[in-house]
């Protein structure tokens, strides 16, 4: 069984953020994650769309809320590419 | 498109758990392991998240080791500025981890938005301040050439083909600026066409279209740079063809967040910045091993025999021979090739000098290593025999084992990693950065008769009595000549990579040579040296400095081939000659010892200097000029070229 999207999406928050992946959870948000401004949230659709192969349009990354967020539209974009 | 070094590796660990091992190594202490699976990671994940890891733990180690990083770890520091007309942040890391793999420590500084015209032509600029190794100018040709990029439609021709010249104008100004506040390389992107042009086919029907105009410019460029030394042109045109212009894009980052580059190549925007980097930072390799058996072959000749190995013009050989061409290509370059193979010498040898589909033959091998012992004993052999540090080893092997002991045992070499598929070989050898070269001289190409050469000179000089009766024998020349446009990029090459008899190790680019050749006060000379046996070429340089009554000698070195044949004597003779006739009463020259110039620590006192003082970094020595009995060899033949003033 491969790793779920949102163990992926969490994998790649901690990199992203330099934190560790126990404490990233769905929740995890701007709000909670202090490196989390505005070139970060860039390089996390830069990682999504590179890991994924989805490509993400301005409205889809306004609404990447939190980690749990970004884990549905990354598989809705993916069932829409199927 | 697969890089040689990143490639992915068969290996126990994944890529979690190379993450977790990291931060324990780290956390015991033992850095260079830590940063051999840091290393390790990149190359088999290649990707943003991972170059955030790579690039966090590169900042915790260099707090660890108290910013030696360079001594712990043996990486090369290097300072890149970008200045640029997008956003170029998120490429940042992905640069960082990729110098990293090849063994460089890289800070980087990125422009504003646009304002590198400002930051070239001010001298107090934030660009000047932060003192740049080279400069990358990332300008796209919507800023660069905005009329031509947005309103072409509404130009006349003529105001079309000003505002063309307009715009190359503009870049000789800046580079002209430029090269008046920094000595440091410059590497300019050039143009994009456009991929939809204004007038669609009807554009191309004339050099005069919007296509035309831009590659007039970018021919422009090309003819500016090549005015300057240390300035180059990346070809941003053709790398984006090379992806294909549609892929490369992506219109909804570039109108949202000025970002023109599709995720997925960032990475080869990376990389091709890395093509400059590694050659600027002296990280390449001269001389590459390969493997026979299914690397220059498909098939084991030891059992498959000369009829079953695969190679020739026709599919499944015709991989192997692309990659012959690409080997080939290399030793035009200069670089070495050399064999390391398990095999029978007789079985390889056979195949190596007889199968009418190899390319290459045993003439453009400089050293060959057939027999069963370990790959790493036979690197260390090949290094010492072509008299070049491991370091300057690469290693292309199909088989990972190989390749994993190597890396183990040899972490200084270049392996270059191989997928599955043959036809993917040539690519990732013509990829590897560590390969690349900003300039050619005569002597890089070369290199392969010159080391043949060398072979022959070893075995006559077993058959004399004395090393006296050898010099004699060996007829050698000498020619000294002081800098000129013509042997500028070789004295600035042989600085910044002569290890060993090198008696300060001072790297020098090309424009600080030429902006010292301008002092009346400094000289540089070069000496080219031939024999009964050939041409070694340019193999030498010294650089003086006249002070008062002395004159200091502040660079002296020769490429190892041709030391201990008292070219080196006859280099300081006349180091100690012209200092003498312009009126100097001492020759001074430190000795720095390096991890790599033990070959040149004698070399002061065996010259009759003493010893003046020493302190933590070296040693100063001196020599009365008046009572000097230091003269040339007698069985060299010495010429020294008339004294045009040097550098003009």
């Amino acid at each position: 069984m491969p790793a779920s999207t949102l163990e992926q999406v969490r994998n790649i928050a901690s990199d992203i953020f330099g934190i560790p992946v126990e404490k990233i959870t769905a929740e995890s948000s701007p709000e909670t994650i202090e490196n989390w401004d505005s070139m970060q949230h860039l390089n996390l659709v830069l990682a999504m769309e590179e890991k994924f192969g989805v490509q993400l349009d301005p409205e889809d990354i306004e609404q990447m809320k939190n980690i749990g967020a970004v884990a549905a539209l990354v598989e809705k974009l993916q069932s829409a590419a199927r | 498109m697969s890089n040689s070094i990143s490639n992915s590796t068969p290996a126990e660990h994944n890529p979690s758990n190379l993450r977790a091992e990291v931060d324990k190594l780290i956390a015991e202490g033992a850095f260079d392991l830590s940063a051999r699976r840091l290393a390790e990671l990149w190359r088999r994940d290649p990707a943003s998240g991972t170059a955030s890891f790579v690039t966090s733990r590169l900042e915790e180690l260099r707090e660890k080791t108290r910013d030696k990083l360079g001594n712990t770890l043996a990486l090369t520091k290097f300072k890149l500025a970008i200045l640029r007309s997008f956003t170029v942040e998120p490429i940042v890391p992905l640069l960082r981890a990729e110098a990293f793999a090849y063994g460089i420590d890289l800070e980087v500084h990125v422009g504003d938005f646009n304002t590198f015209v400002q930051d070239m032509l001010d001298s107090q600029s934030t660009l000047y301040r932060f003192a740049p190794n080279a400069v990358v100018l990332a300008v796209r040709a919507d800023q660069a050439a905005p009329e031509l990029w947005r309103d072409f439609a509404d130009l006349a021709p003529e105001v079309a083909q000003q505002a063309a010249e307009r715009v190359v104008r503009g870049y000789e100004q800046w580079i002209g600026a430029f090269r008046k506040h920094s000595q440091a390389a410059l590497i300019i992107h050039s143009l994009e066409r456009p991929s939809s042009p204004s007038l669609g086919v009807l554009d191309d029907q004339s050099e005069a279209g919007q296509s035309g105009l831009i590659r007039q410019i970018n021919r422009e460029l090309r003819r500016i740079t090549a005015g300057f030394h240390g300035v180059y042109v990346l070809d941003y045109d053709a790398l984006v063809a090379r992806h294909g212009s549609e892929h490369w894009h992506d219109e909804r980052k570039w109108l949202t967040a000025r970002l023109p580059i599709a995720a997925s190549h960032l990475l080869h925007m990376a990389r091709e910045w890395m093509h400059f980097i590694v050659p600027l930072s002296g990280r390449t390799a001269k001389v590459l091993v390969v493997d026979l058996d299914n690397t220059l072959w498909g098939g084991v000749i030891g059992e498959d025999g000369m009829t079953g190995i695969k190679v020739g013009s026709e599919y499944p050989g015709a991989a192997y021979q692309a990659l012959h061409r690409a080997l080939l290509d290399l030793s035009r370059k200069g670089i070495l090739l050399a064999v390391c193979s398990k095999n029978n010498l007789d079985d390889a040898m056979e195949a190596l000098e007889k199968h009418p589909g190899m390319l290459l033959r045993p003439k453009h091998f400089a050293a060959v290593r057939i027999n069963w012992t370990d790959k790493a004993q036979n690197l260390r052999e090949i290094a010492q025999e072509l008299n070049v540090g491991i370091d300057a080893l690469a290693f292309l092997d199909d088989n990972p084992f190989e390749r994993e002991q190597v890396r183990a045992a040899l972490p200084e070499v270049t392996v270059i990693d191989l997928g599955k598929n043959p036809l993917e070989y040539a690519s990732a050898v013509r990829n590897c950065a560590a390969f690349e070269r900003l300039t050619l001289s005569s002597e890089d190409q070369q290199r392969t008769e010159i080391y043949a050469a060398q072979k022959q000179r070893a075995g006559a000089e077993q058959n004399f009595q004395s090393k006296e009766d050898f010099f004699r024998f060996l007829e050698q020349e000498a020619e000294l000549e002081p800098v000129s446009n013509l042997t500028l990029a070789r004295i600035a090459q042989l600085t910044q990579k002569t290890n060993q008899f090198n008696l300060t190790t001072r790297r020098y680019t090309e424009p600080q040579i030429a902006e010292m050749a301008k002092q009346p006060e400094w000289h540089i000379f070069s000496i080219r040296v031939r024999d009964r046996f050939g041409d070694h070429g340019l193999v030498g340089v010294a650089i003086t400095h006249d002070e008062g009554e002395q004159c200091e000698v502040d660079t002296f070195l020769l490429s190892c081939r041709v030391i201990g044949r008292t070219v080196e004597t006859a280099l300081l003779a006349h180091l100690a000659e012209s200092a003498a006739q312009r009126g100097r009463k001492r020759l001074v020259g430190w000795f720095l010892p390096t991890k790599k110039n033990a070959p040149a620590r004698d070399f002061y006192p065996q010259h009759g200097f003493e010893r003046q003082e020493a302190n933590g970094t070296g040693s100063l020595w001196a020599m009365d000029l008046k009572s000097s009995t230091l003269r040339s060899p007698d069985w060299i033949k010495l010429k020294v070229a008339t004294s045009l003033r040097h550098g003009n």
